[in-house]
């Protein structure tokens, strides 16, 4: 909207200090920065280095000895429970299913909602924006019930398609790809449309193939949006044969699938489930930390 | 969350003036549009608009979750079921006042904190001499992708009662307490070090929502202060990057400028700085306002409410009326005035704001000169008329000027 909301400038390679002007102080302020950033770090990893470290101690050594990042007896107890005799297969097989289907619609209909509301002028495109804008202050949880009563209405309870259809659009994946659609030049469009392509023929070979930046974006977003979910999940299905990972993983925490603490167990399933949006964080970086940053600022 | 924060504000639209063709062109355009637009309208009706409709009515009627809500057995009973949860005094207020109060300290506390850490760790992050930028950046921002209920299990592993905190509490030869199974309130453990162990009279006399005064000042129980330090956990590496976007945008001849007239890094951070950074302050307390007000996958996966009620939250209350107890009257009325709480907060929150943000954005990042002396002595925000700021994420996104 203003200079603020820019993207963000491409960081420097970081530019060392002129050697004049470092004094004493500079030298202690910079080790200070560096101690208490350490100390940050560590705070925020080593959870999650217990996590995957405790889930190979036996339930034993998980009580006694929390602390340890290196088992004293390695054991995949954990891991071989959970594949070989439990749900956890099919939950797993639940969630791809639930995040593929979902990220390939929301791109599609995002998309093309986006495109409209960019693009094409037609009465009523104001007020859609003005009511997409007022229903995406509706807070998530205030759906709950709301969403199980309208999901139950449309018969689609107990069904992939409950899991699935509700989350095909969201609003904040619209604005991204509007947004995204007017940086595009219009004359680009012009010339597909004087070689006589349609509507639909511009936006899908001419337009989108140039939003691949935005859809990535997308993507990304609705993949760990997807996966994550779980309160959705839980108002659009009682059938164990449809538990997501995430739904599975929160009935073993909380101890409806299990007995004792089984701590290995449980941190087992919850760091297979954080491994493909582990994956996904890891390969897009750079551009999950850009847009995230970016979306607000745009 | 994600979708929260991404929400992005909309660019203004710019008009182009496309040559058009003769009218039938505009019905093709109008026609294709509506097509466009025609699956996101009927996803977004169908679960979004319809639902809020519908709930409302439940929220109105008997509804006890046999057969539809709109079948002719079901009646309307008006305010009933707002007016027992709001003013009846039985155990609906009870609880209703409990979860008011647990997720009242949680927003207390998680909110203050998690800006304030955010805002730490990106001005900490943002220097440019700093080695290893990326790697500090990925280790705060990486809690905030994984699923809050795989964090949850590793917190519930972590504070258990032989878990990894209390073993390193022990080593300092601290005993920890039992953490998610202990419902004394923190506030209600400082009174008691000092002596304070059974309510005032008027405190325990007067009350508010179905539970007495002294109830409420119990602050948040042992395992409610987990959930807190897991929220400001997970959440701070997302408001971390707002706030690195935003320092990123101020330039850097500012700083400099700053530098030049001899500010302290202090004063350069209290004086030029944090001024510029008030409408991702706003950003962010209004997300965070948002988002603590709607705890629930945490709560579902830990504690389940418990112990002793002290981690039910609104949000839990109504998923557990509804679904677990078949109150969905109830639920859905719990849900509602949460709804007004966060729509509430956050309209008092912008006036605020608005009234203390007297340097209009726009102006200081266009046509500021770098910085004048006179801005260290706190005379910059005298520049500009009151009214152009705070325009950031959500708010502006309110604003969207599109026609």
């Amino acid at each position: 909207m203003s200079a603020t909301t820019a993207l963000p400038a491409p960081s420097r390679p970081g530019a060392p200090v002129p050697r004049a002007r470092r004094s004493n102080r500079r030298v202690v302020a910079t080790s200070f920065t560096y101690a208490v950033l350490a100390v940050l770090a560590v705070l925020y990893v080593y959870p999650f280095l217990i996590q995957v470290a405790t889930s190979f101690k036996t339930d034993a050594e998980a009580a006694q000895n929390a602390v340890s990042l290196i088992p004293q007896t390695w054991s995949t107890a954990a891991y071989e429970r959970l594949f070989l005799r439990s749900d956890f297969p099919l939950w797993f097989r639940n969630s791809v299913i639930v995040t593929v289907v979902v990220t390939l619609g929301r791109v599609f209909i995002n998309s093309l909602a986006g495109y409209a509301l960019a693009r094409l002028r037609f009465r009523g495109r104001g007020l859609v924006f003005a009511g997409l804008v007022a229903v995406m202050a509706v807070p998530n949880v205030v759906l709950l019930i709301p969403k199980f009563l309208v999901i139950k209405q449309v018969g689609i309870y107990n069904s992939f398609a409950g899991l699935i259809v509700p989350l095909l659009a969201d609003a904040a994946g619209i604005f991204i790809m509007k947004n995204f659609f007017e940086s595009i030049p219009p004359s680009v469009e012009e010339a597909a449309r004087l070689d006589g392509a349609g509507t639909f023929r511009v936006f899908w070979s001419v337009v989108l193939p140039m939003a691949r930046p935005a859809v990535v974006t997308l993507v990304i977003l609705s993949f760990q949006g997807s996966w994550n979910e779980l309160s959705h999940f839980i108002v659009a299905s009682q059938d164990p044969d449809l538990v997501t990972l995430t739904k599975g993983v929160a009935q073993l925490a909380s101890g409806q699938l299990s007995q004792g603490t089984q701590y290995p167990l449980k941190l087992a399933a919850a760091a297979i489930m954080t491994i493909p949006v582990a994956v996904l964080f890891f390969v897009f970086q750079k551009r999950i930390m850009n847009q995230s940053a970016g979306a607000v600022k745009e | 969350m994600s979708a929260a924060v991404t929400s992005p504000a909309s660019a203004p639209v710019r008009r182009r003036r496309r040559p058009h063709g003769p009218g039938s062109a505009r019905g093709r355009a109008a026609a294709s549009g509506w097509l466009f637009l025609a699956p996101m309208l009927v996803i977004l009706g169908l679960f979004l608009v319809v639902p809020v409709l519908m709930a409302l009515w439940v929220s109105m009627s008997d509804w006890t979750g046999r057969g539809s809500p709109l079948s002719s057995d079901v009646s309307f009973v008006g305010m009933e079921n707002y007016r027992s949860l709001l003013l009846g005094g039985g155990l609906a207020t009870q609880d209703f006042g409990t979860a008011m109060r647990n997720n009242a300290y949680y927003v207390l506390l998680v909110v203050p904190l998690q800006t304030a850490l955010a805002l730490f760790l990106a001005t900490m992050v943002n220097r440019r001499a700093l080695r290893g930028r990326g790697f500090f950046r990925t280790a705060f921002y990486f809690p905030s992708v994984t699923s809050s209920v795989a964090i949850t299990v590793l917190w519930l592993f972590l504070f258990s009662a032989s878990g990894t905190i209390n073993a390193i509490l022990a080593r300092l030869s601290i005993s920890g307490p039992n953490w998610f199974n202990d419902p004394r309130g923190v506030l209600h453990l400082l009174l008691g070090a000092v002596g304070v162990d059974t309510a005032p009279e008027s405190l325990a006399q007067h009350g508010f929502l179905g539970i007495p005064l002294w109830e409420w000042l119990a602050g948040p129980s042992v395992a409610m202060s987990a959930l807190i330090l897991l929220a400001i956990f997970t959440t701070s590496g997302t408001f971390m990057l707002l706030f690195l976007a935003a320092l990123q945008a101020i330039s850097s001849e500012v700083e400099e400028a700053a530098v030049m007239d001899g500010a302290t890094a202090w004063q350069r951070f209290r004086r030029v700085t944090l001024p510029m950074l008030r409408p991702t302050v706003f950003t962010v307390v209004t997300l965070g306002l948002i988002g603590t007000w709607q705890v629930f996958d945490q709560i579902y996966t830990g504690t389940q409410g418990g112990p002793a009620k002290t981690t039910i939250t609104p949000a839990y209350l109504s998923y557990s009326a509804a679904f677990q107890n078949n109150q969905w009257g109830r639920g859905a009325a719990i849900a509602f005035v949460l709804f007004a709480i966060i729509v509430l907060l956050t309209v008092l929150q912008r006036l605020v704001l608005r009234e203390r943000d007297t340097v209009p954005r726009r102006k200081r990042f266009y046509r500021t000169p770098p910085a004048p002396p006179a801005a260290l002595a706190g005379t910059v925000t005298a520049a500009g008329a009151p009214g152009a700021g705070t325009t950031t994420g959500t708010a502006s996104a309110t604003e969207g000027d599109d026609r």
